[in-house]
């Protein structure tokens, strides 16, 4: 595969050592003279560019026109957006990945059609309520295309399915209950696995069931409350 | 009827007080709260300080109900950004936006959005320049 990577910090850095170790054809556009001196002692010159990758023509002196991929990892959401939007409408490539850099631009990204999107700071405060004892419901993973969450409930004493077998409960349409992790192990949930408290389920979900989830699942819990949501800072930075 | 416009530089400034003239109701976002003195101490529309990404500064400014959006920030991603925010989350027909980079305006026009493209039409205008000066073409020899 050849991944066209734009942006060369610490993300475009590692992507492209990584795809190279794995055997892929890369590169690599920066921008900035200095970070691109850097990358070229590490790296070597021959799949460097030097510009600004969302400039159409250094995108195609970049090879975008035989790309299978384009990682788009800038430090700019504007920049990624665009050079999505680019790769995807005048060069078709097949899949595009971009990095958000501050959350509070997800809504944009998914606006525009930029579907695949990493955003570091929402991954680690979803790790952070994760890891936090005190949050019974943790959102893991958002796989937007597909339209599927994949979330985390505390089994508690009172749970109403504590003690009671996947098979005998209720969910709500579209939830899967794919999971149990019980003293740091993960089973799969079958029919006749009893749930027990202290358990964590992991359910699949369709994007909007979360609350409806929380309702049968913890009922003893405001959803507004437990529910967590990315409303973070808007500064950049 | 209701203009947005975002930019308050030189450009955007002035279009805010030509669109007033002419009868508007005009409201323009800047990050900077110091461009606000571009518009001059008359100016009767909305002058709002945030970022255009941010959606809230743009319903703030009117954004519901605006007939027009016209995005002249100096960054041509941000510009092309908003104006399809613009476009695609509050339905304006009406979305201008200045685009730099002769490609991206060009490409950027066919989904629709009315771009502006400055290096584009300056060029044009020198070449015309030089041209009305009347000097004698070079012989096709070279």
């Amino acid at each position: 595969m050849f991944v066209l990577i734009i942006g060369g910090g610490k993300v475009g850095l590692n992507t492209a050592r990584q795809l190279l170790r794995l055997g892929h054809e890369i590169a690599l556009v920066e921008q900035r003279k200095t970070r691109y001196d850097i990358i070229a002692d590490l790296l070597g010159e021959d799949a460097l560019v030097f510009g600004d990758g969302a400039e159409i023509w250094v995108l195609e002196k970049a090879g975008i026109g035989r790309a299978d991929m384009v990682v788009a990892v800038t430090g700019d959401d504007e920049d990624n957006i665009i050079i999505s939007q680019v790769a995807k409408l005048k060069f078709g490539v097949p899949k595009v990945v971009a990095r958000v850099n501050n959350p509070f631009n997800q809504p944009t990204f998914d606006l525009l059609g930029v579907e695949n999107t990493v955003c570091a700071t929402t991954a680690m405060l979803n790790l952070i309520m994760h890891e936090l004892p005190t949050h019974k419901f943790v959102h893991l993973l958002s796989l937007k295309r597909e339209k599927v969450e994949v979330v985390e409930l505390e089994v508690g004493e009172n749970s109403p399915f504590a003690h009671t077998y996947v098979q005998d409960i209720d969910l709500p349409g579209g939830v899967l209950l794919a999971a149990i992790v019980r003293a740091g192990h993960a089973l799969v949930a079958r029919g006749s696995t009893e749930i027990l408290p202290g358990d964590y389920v992991l359910c699949l979900l369709p994007p909007g069931k979360e609350k409806d989830l929380i309702k049968v699942f913890l009922p003893e819990e405001e959803p507004e409350r437990v529910q967590f949501e990315s409303e973070l800072d808007t500064s950049e930075g | 009827m209701h203009v947005l416009i975002v930019g308050c530089g030189r450009v955007g400034s002035g279009l805010a007080r030509d669109l007033v003239t002419q009868g508007f109701d005009v409201a323009i976002i800047d990050e900077s709260p110091e461009a606000f003195h571009l518009l001059g101490d008359d100016f009767p529309g909305e002058f709002v300080v945030g970022r255009a990404l941010d959606w809230e500064v743009l319903r703030e400014a009117g954004i519901e109900r605006a007939v027009a959006f016209v995005a002249c920030t100096d960054g041509d991603n941000t510009n092309i950004v908003i104006a399809q925010i613009a476009q695609k989350k509050y339905g304006i027909r009406c979305v201008v936006a200045r685009v730099y980079d002769p490609l991206r305006a060009e490409l950027f026009a066919q989904v629709g959005i009315r771009t502006v493209c400055p290096t584009r039409d300056v060029r044009v205008s020198l070449f015309d320049a030089v041209r009305a000066c009347q000097i004698p073409l070079p012989d096709q020899e070279g």
